[in-house]
């Protein structure tokens, strides 16, 4: 790469008085980027809207399912996408999660809507409790570590001593909830706008988090955690925090699927549901928000997709799904998105 | 007068090796001060230790006066010390801008839920920070490429980016290792007056470890040579110069 001694001394004094734009805005078909990118939303907001009323329960289930895999998808991307570390062990949060959210409701009579914030708050504790030992492992060992953590969780909810909290091997079976104030939604309805709400809630918080100062230190982290010490920024704190949010959102993810799927059990919390979140963080691509949104409906839909062409051979075509997948986004779906946007705006100019 | 660094006997071992012994020297505020010597000489172990990534077995490190050494890497920014690293070590995916705020890191306060929830007052101070940063990219001409990815600049650019975020750190010292690594004679021609602008206008004391002979000589008050770990020399660029000891280190003795 030639520098020209222009590009090491800088020429000029400041000059403060040049307008700040933000970064040159591309347009495709007459509407700049940014623009597009709110009608995007919109769009989105829309059919989310609309959808529960154009099709059948089963369906709008499955895509509440389908939303509360992209919440549990976002907080692993939280901390793998934005702040560089792994996780195999995020179904065991998500157990957490699903457990509170039942237990509370089982036992105590607790209204589903208040055993959200409570599984937040428990999983933020366990998350941040695992991230301090994780502090010392990089990369692939953390990976491993965090796998003993998904390893360890079904055992431990199947554990007899904790029977009476957890039910056993059978778990515990929860109530769905009905439409509050008389509205004229179905049971499956109901819960799909409640899901959409809080996912729509926490997707907000998440944008700002990674736009923020918070957000910049932990992408400083993930890209040079030496060089982000040096300038200031408390690495293990951060590290240890991130993992502590991570496991929030997956954990209030996981309250929100004990009250979709109306029972929870050991087995739905296995380390295959790890791999999952983990194929739906790639496939979406890892680092992009969005992303998770496609790595959600990715998640329940590519199982279902496989099943319906083989039963017999169902695996294989997931896996052959999944190849076709990596190797026409290779960067996930965002990066696909990415790389279409940039041709367009390089033909359109 | 306490001068505003005092390496005061330091000694750095690894295992049974001998990196750093009993190094001592004194920087004033304002100065530019050069450290040089052979590749091994202990000049990056030293600097290690002025940002808290190694702790002497042995000496004090004084900034203002007080002792650095009971204070964690990362509150280093806060007494007022800045770096760069010898091979860069920006955040590579994140925007030229994000990288020289990072830099302002210490400068705000806020966290996972005030951030999250994008409160009134952490608005505020992303525009103080955004003030500083903006700043920065002007005075090192960086407008042009704010918001682009630090990964697709040249290195020229990416070493400038590096100056302005050690510089959003509002440092009274700011360490510099090996600017001059990879440039041509040009380009560290350049680099020597920006660096004399940075001290002269933003009022920050230097210290500049250098391989570069020439850079060093053209812009340092005072240089330290360093060989085998020991200080062999310490006076101005002159001195240094005509001192055999650096020359033997330099260029071998005789013998």
């Amino acid at each position: 790469m030639e520098a020209t001694p222009a590009a090491i001394e800088a020429t000029g004094a400041a000059t403060p008085s040049v307008v700040r734009l933000p970064p040159a805005q591309a347009v495709i078909g007459g509407i700049t980027l940014a623009r597009w990118r709110q009608l995007a939303i919109i769009a989105c907001v829309i059919v989310a809207l609309v959808i529960p009323f154009v099709v059948k329960n089963f369906f709008i289930f499955q895509l509440t399912l389908a939303l509360v895999y992209a919440l549990a998808i976002l907080g692993l991307n939280l901390l793998t996408g934005f702040n560089g570390q792994f996780s195999l062990g995020h179904s065991a949060f998500y157990a957490i999660g699903a457990y509170t959210a039942a237990i509370m409701m089982d036992h105590w009579d607790v209204a589903y809507y208040w055993t959200l914030p409570v599984a937040g708050v428990v999983c933020l504790i366990s998350g941040f409790l695992f991230g301090l030992p994780a502090l010392r492992l990089e990369g692939i060992y953390l990976a491993l570590a965090t796998f003993a953590l998904a390893i360890a969780a079904p055992q431990i909810l199947k554990f007899s001593p904790l029977e009476h909290w957890t039910g056993g091997v059978q778990g515990i079976v929860v109530i769905k909830p009905d439409a509050p104030f008389g509205l004229p939604l179905s049971s499956d309805q109901w819960i799909y706008f409640f899901t959409l709400a809080v996912a729509a809630v926490l997707y907000v918080c998440a944008v700002n988090l990674v736009n923020s100062r918070t957000g910049r230190a932990m992408k400083a982290i993930r890209d040079n955690a030496i060089a982000a010490g040096a300038m200031g920024v408390n690495v293990s704190l951060y590290k240890s925090l991130t993992f502590g949010v991570s496991a929030l959102y997956t954990g209030i993810a996981g309250a929100l699927g004990a009250v979709v799927a109306g029972f929870v059990a050991p087995d739905s919390f296995t380390f295959t549901l790890s791999i999952q979140l983990f194929v739906g963080l790639v496939v979406g691509g890892v680092g992009s928000i969005p992303g998770t949104l496609f790595g959600g409906l990715f998640a329940l839909f590519a199982p279902n997709v496989a099943e319906s062409v083989s039963k017999g051979l169902a695996g294989a075509v997931y896996g052959v799904i999944l190849i076709l997948v990596i190797y026409v986004m290779p960067s996930g779906a965002a990066g696909l998105v990415r790389l279409i946007v940039s041709k367009l705006a390089r033909s359109a100019r | 007068m306490t001068p505003l660094l005092r390496v005061a006997n330091v000694g750095v071992r690894f295992g049974g090796i001998v990196a750093l012994e009993r190094v001592s020297f004194d920087l004033e505020a304002g100065q530019m001060l050069g450290l040089i010597g052979p590749n091994g000489a202990g000049k990056t172990t030293l600097f290690n230790c002025l940002s808290r990534l190694y702790t002497p077995v042995e000496g004090d490190i004084l900034f203002e006066g007080a002792s650095i050494l009971d204070k964690a890497p990362h509150r280093m920014v806060e007494i007022g010390i800045g770096r760069t690293f010898q091979n860069l070590a920006l955040f590579a995916r994140m925007s030229v801008l994000d990288n020289v705020r990072v830099g302002g890191h210490h400068v705000a306060r806020s966290d996972f839920f005030s951030d999250a929830l994008h409160l009134p007052w952490v608005r505020r101070q992303d525009h103080a920070l955004d003030e500083i940063a903006w700043e920065l990219i002007d005075y090192l001409d960086l407008h042009a490429v704010a918001h682009r990815s630090v990964a697709d600049l040249p290195f020229g650019l990416q070493k400038r980016v590096e100056l302005a975020r050690a510089l959003a750190v509002k440092p009274k010292l700011l360490l510099l290792d090996e600017p001059a690594g990879g440039l041509n004679h040009v380009e560290v021609d350049g680099l020597g007056r920006l660096i004399r602008r940075i001290r002269d206008e933003r009022n920050v004391t230097v210290l500049l470890v250098e391989h570069h002979m020439n850079l060093v000589m053209s812009v340092c008050d005072r240089v330290v040579a360093l060989d085998f770990g020991r200080k062999i020399a310490d006076g101005t660029p002159a001195e240094v110069q005509r001192n055999p000891d650096v020359i033997a280190a330099y260029l071998g003795t005789a013998a």
